[in-house]
């Protein structure tokens, strides 16, 4: 992957950020972030924590009512077509119109960026062939399954050639096959240099993707670091042992908490600095033989569910 | 540099919605033919010829301009405001607000589509016209002029329309109870000489009036109005509907939140 571009302003800045909609809702209270170029970002956050929000300024769906941002120096409120020539967008619901051919949105597409209709054909083909689509692009998009709709969606955000891509929840509801396509054509795209932002509600995608990360929550960020930063503090881990017997008696061991799941599960959970050969000696030591094993959950998934809860508790059970 | 990506994106407008039009045909093309041609049969032939002359031609040629405005007004307002309403539907009218065109482009665009139907369905209408009447253009770019104008107004009216539209519902009630009223109401079967007063001053306000009888006076070389004072009234028009269109845009009103 390519490495930040030190010498160029940032892919984004996103400075003091709000959003109050007419009804009172609050998306976001004063959210400040920064990407650099060619970047993988990772912008999480449950449901409703203003994500979506965000993105629609970024892409001037939404109107901002405070702060500004900017796209490698280009004020998204001040210049916005000069801005919206930086981003390419693919939004969370499907949004062109099922009627028209792949092809057709897609060279009509770059049409609204000004692109002639001849390097738009082509740009069409290039990137409909990446991503296997080809074969439908005179179909209706109405006959597409729902990934390759998804997949679509990708390829019209690439046809003005962003200099920053944000892809929001590009692989809901899309098999793990489709998904990992997707994940090798964005990195492909970020590897030749393309900023890209993602959200999703898959976190082994934003970890194994992304290089940075920013959690959002109830409109403000709550985290926004480094991948591996975030996952160094995660300090105990949980793991589930398949063995061949559970034994009614548990082994004691100090720092290493075990927990019977059924007659052949047990759960381990104990502190990332622990070594695994005590684990493995307690469990000899009681005569279990284990088969497999694996970590309970994601470890991201694990921090991201720790911060949001954290971030919800009010600060005298944040002290306690 | 931003003149000719709004240029490119205009014409990928236009283009989409010419194409649309063309793609579905039978919806936009064959159904106003055949409503015409019931009204050439009823109105003109069967009624019309008990009716004899008005201002010195037979009914059917003195209603027949009248009939190929209407059939402009409804075509190209109907056009626009399903289009962009159903691209609001759908949410691909987001394609266009989150490229870098402009606002008076994404306008001019849907503009010149809906421009394009209300013509080529009034060229129809008027081929089939010639099916039961003759007729001799007076002043054929007054004629041109009005139809154009005409369409144009409706057109920005119909944007309007789906603009605040936030249900398919709502693009079928301006037709129904404003410009169906208006277009029976705007001398398209008769002339306001014919009526007395109040009626004939409050025909006047009615901007329907104006377009039927500057295309008439193109057509025919008749007219109930000032033709110069109608295109002042058309232009005028335009420019309030445009003005309002583009700060609609400008604002996001009903697209952007």
């Amino acid at each position: 992957m390519s490495a930040p571009h030190t010498d160029s302003p940032p892919a984004l800045v996103v400075d003091n950020l709000r959003k109050t909609y007419r009804n009172g809702v609050e998306a976001l209270k004063g959210v400040s972030l920064t990407v650099q170029p060619g970047d993988f970002f990772a912008l999480l956050g449950p449901n409703g924590a203003g994500k979506s929000t965000l993105i629609g300024i970024l892409s001037s769906l939404v109107n901002s009512t405070g702060g500004d941002a900017q796209v490698f120096g280009v004020s998204v409120n001040r210049q916005r077509s000069e801005a919206m020539k930086l981003i390419g967008l693919v939004p969370q619901e499907i949004n062109f119109n099922q009627f028209e051919k792949p092809f057709d949105i897609c060279v009509n597409e770059a049409g609204f960026y000004g692109i002639p209709r001849k390097l738009a054909a082509e740009r069409a083909e290039k990137y409909l062939k990446e991503l296997r689509l080809w074969d439908k692009a005179f179909h209706q998009a109405r006959e597409m399954s729902g990934g390759m709709k998804r997949r679509l969606m990708i390829a019209r955000a690439m046809m003005n050639e962003p200099k920053l891509l944000i892809l929001d929840e590009p692989t809901a509801g899309v098999d793990i096959e489709i998904r990992r396509s997707m994940w090798h054509f964005v990195s492909g795209i970020n590897a030749a240099g393309t900023t890209v932002i993602l959200t999703t509600h898959y976190l082994e995608e934003a970890e194994s993707l992304c290089r940075n990360i920013a959690i959002i929550d109830h409109g403000n960020i709550i985290e926004n670091t480094s991948m591996k930063r975030l996952l160094a503090t995660l300090d105990v881990e949980t793991f589930v042992l398949d063995v061949n017997e559970a034994p009614g008696e548990l082994p004691q061991l100090n720092g290493i908490a075990f927990r019977r799941v059924d007659d052949r599960t047990l759960e381990a959970e104990m502190a990332r600095s622990q070594d695994l050969n005590s684990l493995f000696a307690a469990l000899t030591g009681s005569g279990i033989t284990v088969n497999s094993m694996r970590t309970k959950t994601n470890r991201l998934e694990e921090l991201f569910v720790r911060l949001v809860e954290h971030g919800r508790k009010g600060p005298e059970e944040k002290a306690a | 540099m931003n003149a000719s990506i709004n240029l490119v994106a205009l014409y990928t407008v236009a283009r989409r919605e010419v194409v649309r039009i063309i793609r579905i045909w039978t919806q936009t093309l064959i159904p106003p033919i055949i409503t015409m041609t019931l009204y050439f049969v009823i109105f003109g032939k069967l009624i019309g010829g008990r009716i004899g002359t008005i201002e010195g031609f037979p009914y059917m040629q003195y209603i027949v301009p009248g009939l190929v405005m209407m059939s402009i007004i409804n075509n190209s307002y109907m056009n626009i405001s399903s289009s962009f309403y159903g691209a609001k539907f759908q949410r691909s009218v987001e394609e266009m607000l989150v490229s870098p065109m402009a606002n008076w482009a994404i306008l001019s665009g849907y503009v010149i589509g809906a421009v394009a139907r209300g013509l080529v369905v009034g060229a129809l209408v008027l081929l089939v016209a010639l099916f039961f009447t003759s007729l001799h253009v007076a002043h054929p770019f007054i004629a041109l002029a009005a139809v154009t104008f005409g369409a144009v107004i409706f057109a920005l009216a119909g944007f309007i329309n789906a603009v605040f539209a936030s249900k398919f519902d709502d693009i079928a009630l301006v037709p129904t109870f404003v410009i169906t009223p208006l277009t029976y109401l705007g001398g398209v079967f008769y002339s306001i000489k014919m009526l007395g007063e109040p009626w004939q001053a409050l025909s006047r306000i009615n901007p329907i009036l104006y377009m039927v009888n500057a295309f008439r006076y193109g057509i025919l070389g008749i007219s109930d109005v000032s033709v110069g004072w109608a295109f002042v009234v058309m232009l005028v028009f335009i420019a309030a509907l445009a003005v309002a269109a583009i700060q609609l845009l400008r604002r996001g009103v009903g697209l952007r939140s």
